[in-house]
């Protein structure tokens, strides 16, 4: 077995409690100045009332012991630092490191929004420049940087559409969502005051568009649509999607998390899209830390402009403003404009690349195009049609040893990899999405597909290794339904009379 | 690998993009740049900010103290690097963190739960209302003016669409909200009563007189905070049924406004209607202690339009610094950061107070931000700060267009004694000069 694996090897890795089971009185990791002002008595200052007396549970730890806790945590983590993390959708490729020291410098990380606008046209050429650049990449007319991911980029661009229908005297009800679109989707949509109504896909995956032809009505304010798709296909008949749609008033919404297949390549503005949403923290490099932060670009038409959400970044005779009233506005989605430093990574990123950002796109699909041709006929692949920066297979054949996605997915951590995306998109029954994304040599590539191949010939032949994976971290498959019956959130102090005997 | 692909050139891979929607041309775009052209780049963009001035704005964003330690352990690429921990075993160090998280803001709040992280403090509150709304199935709220007004523009932009009804409290003289207009608006169709502590004034609001009239008509309290460190020495809003707070003041840069972390905690009968993440304890099969995200039929990945909200990426590693920053400190730093703060409040008010015309607005007992009339336009007394290299007060005018002349002073133990005694030279002498 050893032999097979060829990227990972065991080691010691150090055990760690919890930050409050090391906590000791007395100690702790930081210390502050000594205070140039008198001090004062908080409940003098606050009134008792208002006075906190103590902060129950609160660790007391030392600096070492900060910084052990913390490397050893982390030391737990499978990282795109530590090798390919292909899993799907997530577009995890390498996040440059100088952009974390760019967006760490003084005058950029120290400034605050309210400051006079005069002494921020650096932060504010900053976001311009990243705008320009963007609706270059995109083909669309304007943009906001504000939503704070991707999720609230939707929820933007509905509420963009929403606006533009009511001036045009009817909000309308309902939004399309194909069933192969991400979770997100559906979700914004009622947060943005609509039904949805979700449309099966055709036999090759794409927008089935005669049955569109029929459900499109005056209740339907828009689709959303991501492109290429969640199982990585271009949807070929995107024109004649948007002509359906505004033929009868409803509006084209772009899900643009895929970008990093176009970008260079093809601009949604060209495609008929209405609104879309770029995930800065997939296609443009900024990392994703474990969860967020991220960034959602919203970039629209022309016919959407005025609606866009306060503050709005304008330019005039050279110097750069934030407006604060813009009377067709949807108003604010966020206080304070942005998560700046993430912006501040993601221009980083596209200066680096400049027109070649072109590149990036075409080593995505040729590595997933890779992947494909070299894992077809040992899984199933369900939608033939190309792939684009992804390709999505099934575990239909394994399934026959009893053998599903999730145990391929975990066995796969034995071999050094972190996982494929399982269970989504939902129209696949076992799906395996594979995104390796433009920053994986050969090499890397290789391992991988020999790793895959070497699981689907352990699930054919030792399908108890593989349905027991992992076997090579520090805690084995969880208990996730008693986490979920029984929800332990927090670490509890133990009771006053415990501890005070 | 085009050869085994099959493929004879790269164009051959997007042949599935119809011709006609293809680019022609290459994109126009500055760069390539080189490393250190791009620092070079951005240090230059840094050059046309703020740097060499000293400023005494707060308003939601607090420059506090950091250690450079929280910056070390974020840089880490096993923490900078990774995904949601949704593959939990390789996942253990971000999901043990963030189980450290829940628990220093639960302990913090006085709340029971706290989730993994919202996207910052104004969502976090506009997703605290939605969780009232559902919690409550009453589709009104009352919030005070207090609340910081850009909060209260988000919680509007979200609740125009879902008939969603708010209603506005005043302020007093105290600054904090006008308790009588509260009792005399509450009735049983409310479904919550938002308010901020410290609020936009600075000032502590009164939780437990608010939760008691939001209780006798069935409603429920929700507390915002911007300024996490006045949980230092500010009693926790134990008394709300939500509390929704913005962590930026722990660790987090200001970074022109983002990104930071905002955080939902509320009590454990409520948690099942609470928006975002949530790591839970649990074992594996030989009884190992470990974490995994639980409760996820709350969210849009397995609920799609009936989840509890559309959030997903999350801000993880703002969480993570915030988490980093409250364990160096422990209860003894940050009791002591806070003392410190209130203790620069009370020296700047007094400073300040000592020059003509100038004068404290509100009496409510403040933490370290405070609001100040001065005899003349905070923004022509601005302009002349910014000649001594001072970013001044933010006026309230324009939000609160009966605060005229009125400018939100904010101190934080960064504010050096001589920044305070030169900001009140320095609007002494320009008020010195007639208008
Ligand atoms: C296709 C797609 N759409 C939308 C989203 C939501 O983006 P975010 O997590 O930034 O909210 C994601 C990823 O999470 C995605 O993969």
């Amino acid at each position: 077995m050893a032999d097979k694996i060829k990227k990972a090897a065991r080691h010691t890795s150090q055990n760690e409690g919890l930050i409050f089971e090391k906590s000791a009185p007395g100690k702790r990791g930081f210390e502050l100045p000594p205070a140039d002002v008198p001090a004062v008595d908080v409940r003098a200052a606050l009134g008792s009332d208002y006075a906190r007396a103590d902060i129950e549970g609160f660790p007391e730890v030392s600096e070492i012991e900060v910084i052990r806790h913390f490397t050893r945590l982390s030391t737990w983590n499978y990282a795109i630092d530590l090798g390919m993390y292909p899993l799907g959708s997530c577009t995890m490729k390498y996040n440059p490191r100088v952009n974390e020291h760019i967006a760490r410098l003084e005058g950029l990380a120290t400034e605050h929004p309210y400051q006079p606008q005069l002494l921020a046209q650096g932060c504010l050429k900053i976001l311009f420049t990243l705008q320009k650049c963007l609706l270059e990449i995109t083909g669309m007319d304007a943009a906001t940087l504000q939503p704070a991911a991707g999720a609230q980029g939707e929820l933007t661009g509905l509420l963009l559409i929403r606006a533009y229908l009511e001036s045009q005297g009817n909000p309308r009800k309902k939004v399309l969502v194909p069933d192969s679109a991400h979770g997100t989707n559906p979700a914004t949509a009622v947060i943005a005051g609509y039904e949805v109504e979700n449309i099966r896909s055709d036999a090759r995956g794409q927008i089935d568009v005669e049955q569109l032809r029929k459900i499109v009505n005056e209740d339907v304010a828009a689709l959303m649509v991501t492109n290429p798709s969640t199982l990585g296909i271009f949807e070929q008949r995107i024109a004649e999607v948007s002509e359906i749609l505004h033929a009868r008033g409803a509006q084209l919404y772009m899900d643009g998390a895929n970008m990093n297949a176009l970008a260079g390549v093809a601009q949604p503005g060209r495609f008929g899209v209405d609104v879309m949403h770029l995930n800065l923290h997939k296609t443009f490099s900024t990392p994703h830390g474990g969860g967020g932060p991220g960034a959602g670009p919203v970039l629209v038409k022309k016919h959407l402009e005025p609606f866009l959400p306060v503050p709005v970044l304008v330019e005039k005779n050279g110097q750069l403003s934030l407006e604060p009233v813009r009377p067709q506005s949807i108003g604010r989605v966020r206080a304070f404009g942005g998560n700046f430093g993430v912006l501040v990574r993601a221009l980083a990123y596209t200066l680096a690349y400049g027109p070649g950002i072109r590149q990036a796109t075409e080593d995505a699909v040729l590595n997933a195009n890779y992947i494909r041709k070299n894992l077809e006929g040992v899984f199933d692949l369900p939608y033939a049609s190309p792939s684009m920066h992804e390709v999505v297979f099934s575990d239909n054949r394994q399934k026959k040893q009893g053998v599903n996605t999730m145990d391929i997915a975990k066995r796969l951590i034995d071999y050094g990899f972190h996982p494929y995306t399982t269970a989504f998109p939902l129209i696949v029954p076992g799906a395996m999405m594979i995104e390796p994304t433009e920053s994986e040599s050969k090499e890397e590539c290789n391992l991988f597909i020999d790793a895959m191949r070497s699981i689907a010939e352990e699930a054919a032949t030792q399908p108890d290794l593989v349905k027991t994976a992992p076997h090579s971290t520090r805690v084995g498959r969880l208990d996730e339904v008693a986490a979920a019956r029984k929800p332990v959130l927090r670490w509890k102090p133990k009771a006053s009379s415990e501890s005070a005997g | 690998m085009l050869e085994a692909i099959g493929a004879r050139s790269i164009d051959e891979l997007f042949a599935s993009i119809p011709e006609a929607l293809r680019l022609k041309q290459p994109l126009d775009l500055p760069g390539p740049l080189s490393e250190a052209e791009l620092i070079q780049y951005f240090r230059e963009r840094a050059t046309e900010n703020s740097l060499g001035y000293t400023s005494f704005l707060g308003a939601g964003i607090y420059n506090h103290l950091r250690s450079v330690v929280t910056d070390t352990i974020l840089l880490r690429g096993e923490f900078l690097t990774s995904y949601t921990p949704y593959q939990a075993e390789i996942s253990q160090g971000t999901l043990q963190a963030i189980f450290e998280f829940q628990t220093l803001i639960a302990e913090l709040t006085g709340q029971d739960v706290a989730n993994a992280s919202m996207w910052d403090g104004s969502t976090a509150t506009t997703e605290a209302v939605l969780m009232a709304e559902r919690l409550t199935r009453r589709r009104r709220v009352l919030v005070a003016r207090s609340v910081h007004p850009e909060y209260r523009q988000v919680l509007a932009t979200y609740a125009r669409n879902i008939d969603l009804q708010i209603d506005e409290i005043g302020f007093t003289s105290s600054g904090q909200i006008d308790l009588e207009a509260l009792g005399a608006s509450i009735h049983n169709e409310i479904g919550a009563v938002l308010v901020q502590s410290p609020n936009f004034f600075g000032v502590l609001e009164p939780v437990p007189r608010i939760a008691q009239i939001a209780r006798g008509a069935e409603a429920l309290t929700i507390v915002a905070i911007a300024e996490g460190v006045s949980l230092g020495a500010v009693q926790p809003p134990a008394e709300a049924d939500i509390v929704a707070l913005e962590t930026q003041s722990f660790g987090i840069a200001p970074s022109f406004g983002g990104p930071y972390a905002g955080v939902i905690a509320t009590r454990e009968k409520y948690v099942r209607q609470m928006p975002g993440r949530l790591a839970g304890q649990t074992v594996d099969a030989q009884g190992r202690r470990g974490f995994c995200l639980t409760l996820a039929t709350r969210e849009q990945h397995i609920r799609r339009e009936r989840a509890t909200s559309n959030i997903c990426t999350n801000q993880a590693l703002c969480a993570l610094a915030a988490t980093v920053h409250l364990c160096l400190l422990g209860k003894q730093g940050l009791r002591e950061m806070a003392e410190q703060n209130i203790a620069k409040a009370q020296f700047a008010l007094a400073e300040l107070e000592k020059l003509p015309g100038v004068r404290r607005l509100f009496e409510g007992p403040v933490f370290n931000e405070f609001v100040v009339q001065f005899p003349r336009s905070v923004r022509m007394i601005n302009a002349q700060l910014l000649r001594d290299k001072i970013i001044g007060p933010l006026p309230l005018g324009a939000n609160y267009p009966k605060l005229t002349k009125c400018g939100l002073v904010c101190v934080t133990e960064t504010t050096r004694r001589e920044h305070i005694e030169r900001l009140a030279d320095a609007v002494r002498e320009t008020l010195a000069v007639p208008v």
